[in-house]
């Protein structure tokens, strides 16, 4: 057996609250295509970010051509031969062409501390005709199409073969999510032209590319390598078992305490689409609901959430709240009418961290608790009181700084907020990421009581395991439509893989 | 979807390119309508000389802004500079003359504080704006108790004559200064690495820093030539006015940062150029010297110039991209 060129064994990366690598190791051969897949979350970016030096293991080592090293930053993964292409484009619409794929790397166009152009764009055109793009490599990253740009962004990367001597790698995390099918293709001619110089390693949520253009396969879950297998014994139904792998676990969600939701309709959506988001979107929430929605990065159903919290506008459909024909201009609007969302961004857009748990908790019904210009301290310091103990929210008192507190208490802190205002449809987007296992049980245990006293929850969960076990229904979202609805019934829950099998 | 939007958006991509020469063209037709005296050379040639300090002052401003921060340290690292020359060259304070090397010395003065400016910056982690403000004030305290209120006078007139009142072709010395500043400042953006990663940085510095661009060592470098720019315009500033105080250099800053935003150069960074600060300059100029010439009171045009550069950013930005405004 040869040695590899690119190898890590048993690389653990933890981030606060996750453990998004744990114990991984992983091995590409000279001239290999390796496909990476799992679910959101499951640890694929961050083990092409370790690879490419932007995160540092905490454990673990790994090998180039079989010799120990230490990846400290893009830079130098590059000297080392590896390269990457960014998931979110790293191409930059201010400068040329020319100017991105050489970003850093320009020292060869110097003669006496003066940039050459000429000799920068003659060897941007010749990287550009690896992935047959022809533009004029003078022209602005920002003039050019979305599509052009990743094309730009992989010839970034590829410029690394002529550039470095001996074997390279190359990182391509869903490069082909923005790729019409053509221009995909293209991409995969290529790295096939490139197998005898270089190695790849292939990040898709689209399956069948994964087994199409890989030679191997690793599938991650929770942070852990749990499979490897050789693409031709693979199917497409493999790697979907694969991904999910678990069995539910009824208590953990509080299944006995599923609600059943009422005949009475809160939020009625028909034919929503925003234009580039998703389109076509209908759906009913009852009083007692968990409505889950289910998808991948890229399914458009963050830009729902947001939508339907008055966040952003939509361009055509319709949205009923309680009958009630409404067009949100802003957030405030959504919250008048019952309609609240808690962020995935809690640290951002969910709290206010330098104020204190009184303060966050009022915040977005402050008219309640003014007089003329006063603002009653008292009233606010009694509501807050209640709150924490209804909801057991660990804190020292009502004027703690709300960002000294652990991560599951913020967030209770969050939903008490919008308790306070009379909210009662809640918009859950991955209300337990990044808080620990207890945590998330408190909130688990939240939502039953919320559902229970007729609260609707809308809930974007943080894993498929999540939003099936917490869910009466469940819809299904890819490329910005729905593409299936699952009831959910407690002791009936629909299979993971089921649901898979709709998204990618 | 992506492609179709950014084509909808071309046509008002070339406005924003085109519109600051637009307004500039504009200007001088409407001013020229109410005075004919406007188009005289000898009003042009006036104007060149107005310019000329601004424009160097711009060139070094402008560099800061492209990478996405402020520098407000102008008008005290101007009057630092304007003060050692003076004290530097034949004059009644010191014993000092050492003729045109005051030049150089006053460029490498700027450029020391304008390298302070960035360590300070870029190692404690301050930010760029409130680091050059003090920065600004501190150099106007120095230069005024290094004078303890009083002036140099000037008397070395060749150092008058090369740097400001000498004339080619009828137009001042200055003002071939000041274009050589631009044909410099032009350079380090197109030909250089620096200039490469001025742009990267100010458009986006995570990207700038996984391209492996060295972000913290580029910001110090860049308030450095920052401040060599401000050097030269202390120098300019003494020849000009044959005297060296601490308060030579008053109103520059908001000149020149009135000037690059009327150019189009953007605030958040990463959008602009030098050519742009330089249409920037003579658009403020041109506008100030119109008012003059129609009579207008000075408070008034001061409030014009306040409203312009408002206008400017209303026009010149595009804040659909922001998701808060600050």
């Amino acid at each position: 057996m040869t040695t590899p060129v690119l190898e890590i064994r048993n690389v653990s990366k933890s981030f606060p609250g996750v453990k998004a690598l744990d114990d991984v190791s992983f091995a590409i051969n000279k001239g290999e295509v390796v496909g990476l897949i799992g679910e959101n979350g499951a640890g694929k970016s961050t083990l092409l970010k370790v690879l490419n030096g932007i995160h540092q293991p905490d454990q673990g080592s790994i090998f180039v051509d079989g010799h120990p090293v230490t990846i400290t930053s893009p830079r130098h993964a590059f000297d080392s031969g590896i390269a990457m292409v960014f998931q979110e484009q790293s191409v930059l619409p201010t400068l040329t062409v020319a100017e991105n794929i050489f970003l850093g790397r320009e020292e060869e166009f110097l003669r006496f501390g003066l940039l050459s152009k000429k000799r920068m764009n003659a060897a941007a055109t010749k990287e550009l005709a690896k992935v047959h793009l022809s533009v004029n490599p003078a022209m602005r990253c920002g003039d050019l199409s979305f599509a052009d740009r990743q094309m730009v962004e992989i010839a970034k990367a590829l410029s690394l073969d002529t550039r470095i001597k001996g074997h390279v790698t190359i990182l391509l995390d869903e490069p082909t999510s923005v790729l019409e099918k053509k221009e995909a293709d293209l991409l995969f001619s290529i790295v096939r032209d490139l197998k005898s110089r270089a190695s790849f390693v292939f990040i898709s949520h689209r399956l069948e590319e994964v087994l199409e253009i890989s030679d191997r396969v690793y599938v991650l879950r929770d942070g852990k390598s749990v499979k490897e297998l050789e693409s031709r014994d693979a199917t497409v139904k493999d790697l979907h078992q694969l991904m999910v792998g678990r069995q539910l676990h009824h208590e953990y969600y509080r299944e006995a305490r599923q609600a059943v939701p009422s005949a009475t309709t809160v939020l009625e959506v028909q034919s929503l689409t925003k234009s580039g988001s998703f389109s076509n979107i209908s759906f009913a929430l009852h009083e007692g609901e968990v409505l889950g929605i289910a998808g991948v990065i890229g399914s458009g159903r963050e830009d729902l959430a947001r939508c339907l919290a008055g966040h952003t506008p939509f361009d055509s459909g319709s949205l009923k709240v309680k009958g009630e024909q409404v067009h949100f201009s802003a957030a405030y609007d959504a919250t008048a009418k019952g309609v609240g969302l808690v962020p995935a961004e809690r640290k951002v857009e969910g709290l206010v961290a330098p104020f204190t748990v009184a303060e966050n908790m009022t915040l977005a019904a402050l008219p309640k608790f003014v007089s003329g210009f006063r603002i009653r301290f008292a009233d606010e310091n009694a509501v807050a009181r209640q709150w924490i103990e209804r909801l057991s929210i660990k804190t020292p008192s009502t004027a703690t700084m709300v960002g000294s507190l652990s991560g599951g208490n913020q967030q209770k802190v969050v939903l008490a907020k919008w308790r306070i205002a009379g909210v009662n449809i809640l918009i859950l987007d991955h209300p337990t990421r990044g808080i620990d296992v207890g945590a998330k049980e408190d909130v688990y245990e939240l939502i039953r009581d919320m559902t229970a006293e007729g609260l609707a929850v809308i809930l974007l969960g943080d894993t498929l395991e999540e939003v099936i076990g917490l869910s009466n229904r469940v819809l299904v979202m890819r490329d910005g439509e729905v593409t299936a609805t699952f009831e959910a019934a407690p002791g009936n829950k629909p299979a993971q893989v089921d649901l898979v099998s709709h998204m990618v | 979807m992506k492609a179709a939007a950014l084509a909808g958006g071309a046509w008002s991509k070339q406005w924003r390119r085109w519109a600051p020469v637009a307004v500039l063209v504009g200007l001088c037709i409407i001013i020229g309508l109410f005075n004919p005296n406007f188009f005289g050379g000898a009003n042009f040639v006036r104007m060149l000389n107005t310019a000329a300090i601004p424009l160097v002052i711009c060139m070094g401003v402008t560099f800061v802004i492209l990478m996405g921060s402020i520098d407000l340290s102008a008008e005290g690292v101007i009057a630092i500079c304007a003060v050692a020359a003076s004290m530097l060259v034949a004059n009644d304070f010191t014993g000092i003359a050492i003729g045109l090397f005051s030049v150089p010395a006053a460029i490498l003065i700027g450029s020391l504080v304008g390298l302070l400016n960035g360590l300070i910056h870029v190692k404690f982690r301050i930010p760029s704006f409130m680091t050059t403000l003090g920065m600004g004030f501190a150099g106007i305290g120095v230069a005024t108790a290094i004078l303890g209120g009083v002036m140099v006078r000037i008397s070395d007139s060749s150092f008058r004559d090369y740097l400001s009142l000498g004339r080619v072709f009828d137009i001042p010395a200055a003002v071939y200064i000041a274009g050589a500043a631009v044909v410099i400042a032009y350079v380090i953006q197109e030909r250089t690495r620096i200039g490469r990663w001025v742009y990267a940085i100010g458009t986006d510095e995570a990207t700038a820093r996984n391209a492996g661009i060295p972000v913290d060592r580029t910001r110090i470098i860049v308030f450095g030539i920052a401040g060599a720019f401000y050097g030269l315009a202390g120098a300019l500033s003494a020849a000009q006015i044959g005297r060296g105080h601490a308060l030579i250099s008053q109103d520059r800053l908001f000149t020149a940062i009135t000037a690059i935003v009327v150019g189009g150069t953007a605030l958040s960074g990463g959008v602009g150029s030098v050519l742009n600060s330089v249409i920037g300059v003579f658009i403020v100029i041109v506008l100030t010297n119109g008012m003059v010439l129609m009579g207008i009171e000075p408070y008034v045009q001061k409030g014009v110039q306040g409203l312009l550069i408002i206008a400017a950013v209303a026009l010149a930005l595009d804040r659909s991209r922001l998701d808060v405004v600050k």
